[in-house]
């Protein structure tokens, strides 16, 4: 599965598009993080916790993503943007789209 | 009166971890960035047709920094009369170009030599009470391009023929 943020893949002629594919995950920080994040909030710095939390959430969009284009059949997503959004008090939603396509 | 020395320790105790974080911080991206000066960063959509045969990949590189007590305060009373957030800029300032070293660092272990496409993407985090940001995310993310035969950075610029001299406009 080839992923990218171009519109194309370089030296690839596309067969077939198959649409949009979208993964995403909604997570909430837990109660330890919190705790911790609170007193890095007296400091400043970066919260290793969050960031390391948000990393694997947006790869599980990612996979959730890869998952619904290989069972349509695709090889390759094109165009890959990634969204986060806050839906509630302390929980966010990562969400990962693009454009499956099929490439010879 | 109690409540007052903890709000003014605090605010001390942020000011000077807070400034220290910062520096240490900016020293880091710079010295880092000028170690990655080798692998371009670029916003452009397409490959120059010399690239290729090269090979993709997607990268990200993602950051959450969090505010101190001291930013906030300022950045409160800035709030009554509005205008430049100055404390904030330095934060973000921050998040935005540690996520891009993440990501070039990244590319780099891959042994790219470009970054097409880099999109970023900020969101902030509020705190529990959701009182105002606490710590900010950013993520930076593009195509890493490995050139499989070295390209020519710059393209020979061919003189203009005499014949594109005379479509000059006068």
């Amino acid at each position: 599965m080839i992923l990218t943020t171009l519109e194309y893949v370089p030296g690839k002629n596309i067969t077939k598009h198959l649409g949009l594919v979208q993964g995403s995950t909604v997570r909430s920080k837990h109660v330890g993080r919190d705790i911790m994040a609170g007193v890095k909030n007296i400091f400043g710095g970066e919260l290793t916790g969050y960031t390391e939390l948000l990393n694997e959430s947006r790869e599980e969009a990612t996979e959730r993503m890869t998952a619904q284009a290989k069972s349509i059949g695709a090889n390759a997503i094109l165009n890959i943007r990634f969204s986060t959004s806050n839906i509630a008090q302390g929980a966010s939603e990562l969400y990962a789209y693009g454009t499956a396509v099929v490439l010879e | 009166m109690v409540d007052l020395i903890i709000f003014v320790v605090l605010l001390i105790v942020g000011y000077v971890f807070g400034q220290a974080i910062d520096q240490t911080h900016y020293r880091s991206i710079r010295k880092r960035e000028s170690l990655l000066r080798n692998i371009p960063l670029i916003a452009s959509r397409k490959l120059p047709a010399s690239f290729e045969p090269c090979k993709t990949e997607l990268v990200t590189g993602n950051v959450v920094i969090s505010v101190d007590f001291y930013k906030k305060f300022v950045a409160g009373l800035r709030n009554l009369v509005g205008g430049r957030v100055r404390s904030y800029e330095s934060l973000i300032d921050r998040a935005r170009r540690e996520a891009l070293l993440r990501m070039t660092e990244k590319a780099k272990a891959l042994g790219a030599n470009y970054v097409f496409n880099v999109k970023m993407e900020t969101s902030s985090i509020p705190s529990g009470r959701g009182d105002g940001v606490s710590a900010v995310d950013v993520l930076a993310y593009g195509t890493a391009v490995i050139l499989e035969r070295q390209a020519p950075l710059i393209q020979k610029v061919e003189a203009p023929s005499p014949g594109m001299m005379n479509l000059r406009p006068r």
